[in-house]
């Protein structure tokens, strides 16, 4: 059997094969290594005629691609964007065009380029030998030699004191490094457990601010609330909150309205008195990790969160009853002001939202 | 054309005097021959599965580049501004700087949408690439030494593109968006101790602040890509170091490396194969919708949408969060959230570790120290294979129990007993696999050796003369019985009390005995390929057989009827696969 062995250029370990046997056959288990195949010649080697088709096939590949390199011009400047995303099945004209031109003048250029590869380049295989990753040992013994002098030569080992208060030197750069980041937020301090409820606040609709009468609400209704105070402005007529504030605000102050049947409640101790004629308020926000909470089965008086499904039963002290979350929604105490709306009787009692390790 | 660079004419054409002249200036300061002529010619072998890892590479290419995009639009503010661009919808709506650059990203900038579409749809392949990249690594054993750091590598980048996928998710600060961020935030609260610290240190205050959009956005677009590119410039060196592994074959050895070069074959198709990821993103960003914030609107604590899904690579530990029991407990006037910190930040980081340690762990089973450049067979590591399926199917329940409310309302199930199913799934489910997996491998070996020993089925059906049928086995070729015996044998070391027979006590004989006991489990079960003297005999037996003339009796061996009966005669044409005829040297056997 022939073995045309040659060098690769610059990369001595690589040779290419085109024959059986280049590596020597090792003595198998069980079966001795038959060596690599023959090279067996693809139609565009041995027949110019196919030779010519793969070229022109390519060519026309990459020249298609230029096509839609310009149809992505033109698209750019023909196509409206945005007044209506709508057309085209709901994607945008302008969005389908440049993204399916695009899409295609990169994807001819790979095709091509692959094809080319599989067609017209040469397909012999080469052989490149192997190294353990390691290095020699003598390489490694003249590694830890020159470690060894420059370590010597430095004195680090005989001279204690520089190391040592070179050590204490860089460990205290870490003392600015960690202080410096101090302000990145104030610290904790209680902010979690307060909101801007207080006694006498009304409780007031979340989209247009209305203040709520008990007849306004039917029983089954649920009703999502907001403080009064987020729809009140200040005395210069600028709202008193706005932007990041608000959110901020809102975040713990969000709060649910129901009205059960006053029979079918059973309130925990204490809080005999914290609904108006079967009228209950609790906050909006899941004790589990903080999704408002929305649906509402009237029916069973279940509260469910639609993040991981934690369900609260609010007829009875806003009970967890099924899910990840471990504690009750907290309740807001609610009265009648001297005009008949809904107003708080205090802040909450307890922080709302997350669980956290200083809320006890 | 005298520019072009055409091999015959190249001493003499001017463009090429020029390239030269160019190529030795920078030779002339940086050298760059000596470690280029190794390079140039660089083999790399060819398997569909090496594609996955350049799947993931190309992708993260394809984020730099839209991302940069994205960046000369998009403004991290959350300064609160009222929305008058051409969306209709929105007109008038109040919302932070973030959300309304993203809608004039979408709307009101040609091609914005597109690279905003591009991008996520980049990102979810990105991270889909690397997980499947990392199974393919594990399941072929291509993390034994010398590669382990290259797993090292490989995990941690996993890690930090699920956190770079994250917070850019939470960059259009839409209400999809900061309900992520305000769930980000309970699982910082869980943690004990300095939770709410972190918590207020991140959001610069309570939460959301106005700080945590422009800090998300540092973290997006330079730290963690800055990490992402020097690990994957790590991963690369390295690849290149070690030389890319091989399956075994024919002329394929454990000291060898047999494929095509860097340049031409690779570069092209390699580089082809850019041109095709980012190609296949474009037209994905073209055709199919992804994250369309507008339809969300801009973030509102107050407000939710059901049915809200995070990307699908988060969907695991919010599946352990939907399915762990709500333990929480209150001790000396602290709150610790076990429902959260545990399925949450402990689940993770331990999944994470013990992803990052699995070579290290099978090579303390093992105890093999040698490097290993020959990929093996998922069949024939059948306890690493099963190892695997499990992860995966841990990985998969988890995933599915962050379904749990879609799958109660499509299939009118029970949201509770869907919960409880999964939380004894959660267990049973990776051990089951486990099982399973095993036994398959260890048939599938068991089939190999068959095929070794008795050669393929030929689909010929044999009828002898008392009426019984039997199919014709023929050998298989040399090829691939090597092929199929390329892999090592398992040697199980005696137990470690036989070992020191020299009556000293011996002090790690605890620690060894359990190694011991594992790598028994391990590989017990395994089945070797045959030795030489078992196929020498099989062999040997089949042409026996065929050598016996069809006395109209049947052969009985201890294995059984064999239905070998003589083959003489000329060459089939067909018609001849009747047992009688000699087809030894017919196509058929040849393919084989
Ligand atoms: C591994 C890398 C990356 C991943 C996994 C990733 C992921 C994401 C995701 C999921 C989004 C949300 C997209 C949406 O709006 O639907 C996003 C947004 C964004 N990303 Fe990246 N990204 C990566 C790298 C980068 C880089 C390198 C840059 C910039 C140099 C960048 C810049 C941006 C910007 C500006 C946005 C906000 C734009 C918008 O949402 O409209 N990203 N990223
Ligand atoms: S946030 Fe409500 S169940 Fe998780």
């Amino acid at each position: 059997m022939t073995t045309h062995q040659e060098p690769e250029p610059g990369n001595d370990e690589a040779v290419a094969t085109t024959a059986h046997g280049t590596t020597p056959a090792v003595v198998g288990d069980p079966i001795a290594d038959p060596g690599l195949p023959p090279h067996e010649p693809r139609p565009t080697d041995v027949d110019p005629h196919a030779e010519r088709r793969a070229e022109r096939q390519v060519a026309t590949l990459f020249g298609l691609s230029t096509l839609f390199a310009i149809l992505f011009v033109v698209s750019y400047f023909v196509f409206d964007v945005g007044k209506n995303p709508t057309v085209i099945a709901g994607y945008g004209a302008s969005n389908v065009a440049l993204g399916v031109t695009l899409g295609l003048a990169l994807l001819l250029i790979g095709i091509g380029a692959i094809q080319w590869a599989r067609k017209l380049m040469s397909d012999v295989e080469i052989v490149e030998m192997r190294h353990p990753a390691s290095s020699s040992e003598q390489d490694r013994a003249d590694a830890v030699a020159a470690l060894d002098q420059g370590i010597s030569d430095s004195g680090i080992a005989r001279r204690p004191l520089l190391r040592n208060s070179l050590i204490g030197a860089l460990a205290a750069l870490g003392l600015p490094a960690v202080v410096a980041l101090r302000d990145l937020g104030p610290l904790p301090r209680g902010d979690l457990a307060v909101t801007v409820w207080k006694k006498g606040m009304r409780l007031v609709n979340d989209v247009a601010g209305t203040p709520i009468k008990p007849s306004d609400v039917e029983i089954g209704q649920l009703i999502n609330g907001e403080p009064a105070v987020f729809f009140e402005d200040k005395p210069n007529g600028e709202p008193k909150f706005e932007g990041t504030r608000l959110n901020d605000a809102k975040t713990k102050a969000a709060i649910i309205i129901v009205r059960m049947k006053p029979e079918d409640i059973t309130p925990p101790k204490g809080r005999e008195n914290w609904g108006v004629e079967g009228i209950l308020c609790y906050s909006k926000i899941c004790t589990h990790v903080g999704c408002p909470i929305s649906l509402w089965e009237q029916q069973t008086h279940h509260l469910l969160c639609p993040c991981h499904q934690s369900t609260f039963d609010l007829a009875d002290g806003g009970k967890v009853i099924f899910g990840p979350a471990a504690r009750s929604l907290p309740q807001l105490p609610i009265m009648v002001d001297s005009e008949g709306y809904l107003v708080a009787q205090s802040d909450f009692t307890e922080p709302v939202g997350p669980s956290y390790w200083e809320r006890g | 054309m005298s520019t072009t660079t055409n091999g015959r004419t190249a001493a003499k054409a001017p463009g090429n005097d020029k390239l030269a002249e160019a190529a030795t200036w920078l030779d002339d300061r940086v050298g760059l021959a000596t470690l280029a002529k190794k390079q140039i010619r660089k083999v790399f072998p060819d398997h569909w599965s090496f594609m996955l890892g350049e799947i993931a590479l190309w992708s993260f290419v394809v984020l730099l580049l839209t991302g940069t995009f994205l960046t000369l639009w998009f403004k991290p503010s959350m300064t609160e501004v009222t929305y008058n661009g051409s969306y209709d919808l929105l007109r008038g709506v109040k919302m932070s700087e973030a959300y309304e650059s993203a809608l004039h990203l979408s709307f009101d900038v040609r091609g914005g949408l597109l690279m905003r579409q591009i991008h996520h749809w980049a990102a979810n392949l990105f991270i889909a690439a690397m997980l499947v990249h990392l199974m393919r690594i594990f399941l072929t054993g291509a993390f034994r030494k010398p590669r382990e750091l290259n797993w090292v590598i490989g995990s941690l980048l996993l890690l930090l593109g699920t956190l770079e996928g994250f917070t850019g998710y939470s960059l259009p600060d839409d209400l999809l968006s900061g309900t992520g961020i305000r769930a980000a935030d309970g699982f910082m609260l869980a943690v004990p101790v300095v939770g709410t610290y972190v918590s207020f240190f991140l959001f610069g205050g309570q939460f959301p602040g106005d700080d945590i959009i422009p800090r998300l956005f540092t973290a997006h677009i330079l730290l963690l890509p800055g990490i992402l590119l020097a690990l994957i410039g790590a991963h690369m060196l390295l690849l290149v170091f070690h030389k890319h592994t091989q399956w075994p074959g024919p002329g394929r050895t454990n000291d060898n490396v047999v494929g095509y070069p860097l340049l031409p074959v690779y570069t092209a198709k390699a580089g082809g194969f850019f041109f095709i990821v980012f190609g296949a993103t474009a037209l994905m960003g073209g055709l199919f919708t992804i994250n369309p914030v507008w339809k969300f609107g801009p973030y509102d604590p107050s407000q939710v949408t059901a049915g809200s899904q995070p990307d699908w690579y988060m969907g695991w530990p919010d599946g352990a969060l939907r399915i762990m029991p709500n333990w929480e407990t209150h001790l000396w006037g602290f709150t610790l959230s076990w429902n959260v910190f545990l399925p949450i930040i402990v689940l993770p980081g331990v999944v994470f570790t013990a992803v990052l340690l699995l070579p290290f762990l099978e090579a303390w089973i093992t105890g093999d120290k040698r490097e290993h450049h020959l990929l093996q067979r998922p069949r024939n590591a059948p306890s690493r294979t099963a190892l695997l399926v499990a992860l995966m199917t841990f990985y998969g329940i988890l995933w599915e129990a962050s379904g749990n409310d879609l799958i109660a309302t499509h299939f009118h199930l029970n949201l509770n007993y869907i919960t409880y199913f999964n939380r004894i799934m959660v267990f049973v489910g990776p051990v089951l696999a486990f099982i399973i997996t095993r036994r398959w491998c260890i048939s599938l070996q068991r089939a190999d050796r068959d095929r070794l020993l008795h050669g393929y089925e030929s689909g010929i059906i044999m009828r002898s003369p008392e009426g019984a049928y039997a199919e014709k086995h023929l050998p298989i070729s040399v090829d691939e019985a090597y092929t199929l015996t390329a892999r090592d044998r398992v040697e199980l070391p005696p137990p470690p009390g036989e070992v020191d027979s020299n009556g000293v006590a011996n002090r790690k004989a605890r620690g060894e005995g359990l190694r011991w006991r594992v790598r028994n489990f391990w590989f017990s079960h395994d089945i070797e390929k045959p030795t030489r003297t078992e196929l020498e005999e099989a062999h040997h037996h089949a042409e026996h057989e065929l050598s016996v003339r069809d006395d109209g009796h049947q052969h009985l061996t201890e294995s059984g009827y064999t239905g070998d009966y003589e083959l003489d005669g000329t060459p089939a044409d067909g018609h001849q696969f009747d047992g009688r005829h000699d087809i030894s040297g017919d196509e058929l056997r040849k393919g084989h």
